[in-house]
């Protein structure tokens, strides 16, 4: 008993101890885990974010360095922290906060004690930096937008937020990712993938080497340059003319779909959303709901089309063989329909026109004929309504038009099921819904669908889809863009809607727009419009709004323009689509009184009327 | 050659391999983590160190064990005397006078104590005119113990003094009589059910003991009715005390170390880290461990003492299950294979040593290995043979050898 004291105590002992072994090394899991905490750092290497150029080769997106001041609390030596604000342009609160935060990270591994300090900052901190020790100054890259528009295309980046991390797991915490316009479409391709490191470290969070001698490392995928269709200068010069106006433009080149320019008046300076002061200038634009800066006016803005709509009735007329283009109508000033309703035109008493003189004079009473003899045919209205429709959204109306860009608008196309249930109980026909006929009923309409509609007709009757692409570094472009789509009109109904358009710019509406040397063709409109102020529906000033391409044949450029409470189409549209058509084609503008008189003018009063709480004219 | 033969080539071989696991070890724990470099300086004096203990082994394979029965008294009034001049002239340490200083080597003497000790109890016990059983020599048993006890207990260095204590093991196997180690024992459990559930459950505990063990008794006589009351007041009357000497007369330090492990304070942050951290290292290397010099704990300084007595955390992180499991039975096997041979010793002089040898061996296993795995208290004393420490890896070789030396006497 005695002699077995020892050697049985001995085997209890060895025996709980391996069994605590077996449960520490073997069965327990959480260990690992936790050692990885403790231990490994996990570094992203990321590729620079790729360039964007425009058509012509022009450098529209690069990066630029910002700096990181970071801080090593416990070589920290007293420094003068108004100083260090004034340098930096950091509050001194900020920077107190950021230093506690750091302590509490770790007092000897290094933490950012203000972040993306600007290069202009940069020269003067680093002078100084002897005067704080414990801090070193870390470079890292921003976005540097080579020009000061277009962020309506060109986007922004940002941190991602919860959402984007839980969506694709590619993303951490603080990585930066496209948030909007081709930043954010060709997202995958600008960023590259990042490659990871994985790092030892102590237990100060000192890193003293490579984890399991990098086996678990892998490299960064280069990111690769993107090179936009759009015509910076073009572009550029677009915007100078809509200056001080609300409104939309946007060009096609309708041999190819290839968008030239995409204008949102007013716009903001792209370099606003970088850096430092990103989410207060984010703040303060998203703020402006009167001018509505981040608003896309080219492509979310959906206006009644107005008279250009007209032209897409005609062929709609001549394919379904309800008119003939020699078929005239009578106009005395306008004409009664339905239960004696009057439509007014402009047409002066005993007109009559045939299709060629009803688009260049753009004659309401022709067009509200041949619409009713659209939806009245084979005495449906309800199957005359949605052949109607579908003719139009074989144009890309009434849909998103599958575009690079992440935002758009639908706009709307009533079908027969659509005006069933908005009279449930009443007889509808081609008269009760005859506002459609001249682009003023329930039909809305894009910038961008207005510009693909006279690329439709340039290119006599189908186009590609619009898209701000031109070429990617190794890849090559998505096939939809190089893919025609044709509408249900046949080619030869477009030749007198071409030849209507052409005479509408030589001798209709819309001379203001012909430009000497090249054949424009064009249309104008005058979109009456409404708006809500204090709950009361209120008339408000139309919009100017025209739709070209030119030249005539084989056109290079479709363009549509719309400027918000402009008045008729041939006061600011028509002449600021035209002399983007000149400079496009003709590099130089001969029209420098035109250009004056489109640069120098502006809306804002118009605009305050809205908002002056005061009664005021229209159309004036 | 015959003799040769004798000779314990398996404890030499468990020897030999646990000290080459410890300076595998003390090489891989080289990074520095102040100077953010590898350093090989601790591993070269163990080395060194090594080389020296090799040399004494060998040494003393040729020296009669006579020597040691004969001049057990001086060797033990010698480590009295170093005893205490260290108290006096040591080099404090991180708080303890515990070392000379002798150029770039410390020397520690209680590690060469528990030899003098040994050697003292030894050459009591095998006294023919020892009787364990008289209260009286057993008293002085516990004063030969308990003075280097106290001595080093001064230091301070607890861990060093409780491993002496574990001697009373030997005591017991020599005839003290069993009452008394029971009582220890009983002492220690009821120390435990006090610090862990509080005074009250302890008493009623006892008290219910007592009543059980009075009613079950078969002849129900006045005395051992009040043989059984005398213990239940004397147990009483210990828990109460207990509790006032773990409150007034223990430090803080103990206090923490103790309601740490028994989890009953959670603090990850300070003396809590250690026992947190090691067991991060143990239970990250799993059953094939990390790879020498792979160890992220080890590497990152996580563990703090890892050189000395947390070595074992990268052994269990660097070699898993395998390399731990392998360390805790080469040292169950030798623990078993002295304890066997010394049973077999004629000479009880030699067996006593023998014993003695095993109980401080098993002592320092127990709460070494313990500690680290968490089931013992923070007690700092070192791995044997594996640890760095060149005072402790010389004084267990002069052990080792002395034991090995008496084995060949025996088989020859």
């Amino acid at each position: 008993m005695r002699k077995s004291f020892l050697p049985v105590l001995v085997y209890l002992v060895g025996f709980i101890i391996l069994i605590r072994l077996i449960n520490l090394q073997i069965f327990s899991k959480k260990y690992d885990k936790l050692s990885i905490k403790n231990s490994v750092l996990k570094q992203n290497i990321y590729p620079e974010r790729g360039f964007i150029f425009d058509r012509n080769g022009k450098l529209l997106v690069s990066n630029q360095p910002m700096y990181d001041l970071m801080v090593i609390p416990n070589s920290l030596k007293s420094f003068d922290t108004t100083e260090l604000s004034n340098l930096t342009g950091m509050e001194m609160e900020k920077i107190y906060e950021n230093l506690i935060r750091a302590k509490k990270y770790s007092i000897r591994a290094p933490s950012v004690l203000i972040n993306q300090i600007p290069k202009n900052k940069y020269a003067g901190l680093q002078e100084k930096m002897w005067k704080f020790p414990g801090m070193y100054i870390q470079r890292r890259s921003a976005r540097y937008y080579e020009t000061n528009i277009a962020s309506n295309i060109l986007g922004y980046i940002s941190e991602v937020n919860n959402s984007d991390i839980k969506n694709d797991s590619y993303y951490e915490k603080g990585e930066l990712i496209g948030r909007q316009g081709v930043e954010k479409t060709y997202e995958k391709i600008l960023r590259g993938k990042k490659g990871v490191k994985y790092l030892q470290r102590d237990k100060f969070s000192r890193i003293i080497g490579p984890y399991k001698n990098g086996e678990l490392d892998t490299l960064p995928v280069k990111s690769n340059n993107v090179t936009i269709s759009v015509d910076m200068e073009l572009q550029e010069y677009g915007s100078m003319l809509l200056k001080n106006k609300r409104g939309g433009v946007l060009a096609i080149e309708p041999e190819s779909g290839e968008i030239l320019l995409s204008i949102s008046s007013p716009a903001y300076n792209p370099n606003l959303l970088v850096g430092r002061q990103r989410s207060e200038n984010f703040k303060s634009l998203k703020a402006d709901t009167l001018n509505n800066i981040l608003f896309d006016r080219s492509l979310q803005g959906q206006y009644a089309p107005g008279s250009p709509f007209k032209v897409l009735n005609a062929l709609i007329g001549l394919e379904e063989g309800v008119i003939s283009e020699n078929d005239k109508f009578l106009c005395n000033k306008g004409h009664f329909y339905g239960n004696n309703q009057f439509m007014e035109c402009r047409c002066p008493v005993g007109s009559m026109n045939n299709l060629n003189s009803a688009i260049h004079k753009s004659c309401n009473t022709y067009f509200s004929n041949i619409y009713q003899k659209i939806i009245n045919n084979s005495n449906d209205a309800t199957y005359g309504t949605n052949r109607w429709s579908s003719h139009l959204k074989s144009f890309g109306l009434g849909n998103y038009l599958g575009y690079d860009h992440p935002v758009g608008q639908p706009g709307f196309i009533p079908d027969g099921n659509f005006y069933n249930l908005w009279y449930p109980n009443q007889k509808w026909s081609g008269s009760t819904i005859v506002s459609n006929s001249i682009g003023q009923g329930e039909v809305l309409v894009t910038p961008i669908q207005l510009a693909n509609i006279a690329a439709i007709i340039g290119n006599k009757g189908y186009y590609y889809k619009p898209h701000f692409i031109k070429a990617i570094d190794n890849y090559d472009i998505d096939l939809k863009f190089s893919t025609k789509n044709f509408t249900t009109i046949s080619s030869k109904n477009f030749i007198p809607i071409i030849q209507g358009m052409k005479d509408a710019v030589k001798k209709g509406t819309a001379r203001i727009a012909s430009i000497p040397g090249i054949d424009v063709c064009g249309k104008t409109g005058t979109i009456e419009n409404f708006t809500k102020i204090n709950g009361v529906k209120t008339q408000l000033t139309d919009h100017s709004m025209f739709i070209a391409f030119a030249p005539c044949e084989k056109p290079k450029i479709a363009i549509a323009v719309i400027v918000e409470n402009g008045y008729w189409g041939g006061r600011w549209a028509a002449p600021i689509a035209s002399l983007i058509i000149e400079k496009y084609l003709n590099k130089k503008i001969k029209r420098s009184w035109l250009e004056k008189r489109m640069v120098e003018g502006s809306l804002q009063n118009e605009y305050m009327k809205v908002v002056s709480n005061k009664p005021f004219t229209i159309n004036e | 050659m015959n003799k040769l033969t004798r000779f314990d080539w398996n404890s030499l071989t468990v020897y030999l391999l646990l000290c080459t696991i410890g300076l595998i070890n003390i090489y891989s724990i080289g990074y520095d983590i102040d100077s953010n470099t590898m350093s090989y300086f601790n591993f070269n004096k163990q080395l060194f160190a090594f080389a020296i203990s090799i040399l004494l082994i060998t040494v003393i394979q040729f020296l009669d064990t006579k020597i040691l029965e004969r001049y057990a008294s001086i060797f033990y009034l010698f480590g009295i005397f170093t005893l205490i001049t260290v108290a006096v002239f040591g080099t404090e340490v991180s708080g303890s006078k515990s070392w000379f200083r002798l150029g770039s080597f410390n020397i520690q003497p209680s590690e060469f104590m528990k030899i003098f000790v040994t050697i003292a109890i030894a050459k009591i016990l095998c006294d023919i005119n020892t009787k364990i059983r008289r209260f009286k020599d057993l008293f002085f048993c516990f004063i030969i113990l308990l003075a280097p006890v106290i001595l080093i207990m001064f230091q301070p260095d607890a861990g060093s003094a409780i491993i002496f204590l574990f001697l009373i093991i030997v005591f017991h196997s020599e005839g003290m009589p069993s009452f008394v180690l029971l009582s220890i024992v009983i002492s220690i459990l009821i120390f435990l059910l006090i610090i862990i559930f509080g005074e009250i459950i302890t008493v009623a505990t006892i008290i219910f003991i007592s009543i059980i063990s009075i009613i079950i008794q078969q002849k129900k006589e006045v005395k051992n009715i009040l043989n059984s009351l005398f213990l239940a007041i004397v147990s009483i009357l210990y828990s109460l005390s207990v509790n006032f000497i773990f409150n007034n007369v223990f430090e803080q330090r103990h206090r923490d170390r103790f309601n740490i492990l028994l989890g009953k304070e959670i603090d990850s942050q300070g003396l809590g880290y250690n026992i947190n951290q090691s067991q991060i290292a143990i239970g990250s290397g799993r059953f094939s461990g990390k790879g020498f010099m792979q160890g992220t704990q080890t590497k990152g300084g996580f563990v703090p003492e890892q050189q000395t007595d947390y070595i074992f955390t990268t052994i269990g992180e660097e070699w898993g299950f395998i390399g731990s499991s392998l360390v805790l039975i080469l040292f169950v096997f030798l623990i078993q294979r002295i304890i066997k041979t010394a049973y077999k010793q004629k000479n009880s002089f030699n067996r006593v040593f023998c014993l003695g040898f095993a109980c401080i061996l098993f002592a320092h296993i127990f709460i070494n290995l313990g500690m680290v795995v968490g089931l013992v208290p923070t007690i700092g004393i070192p791995l044997p043979f594996i640890s760095y420490g060149g005072s402790s890896l010389i004084a267990f070789s002069i052990f080792l050898g002395i034991f090995l030396r008496m084995e060949f006497e025996r088989t020859n």
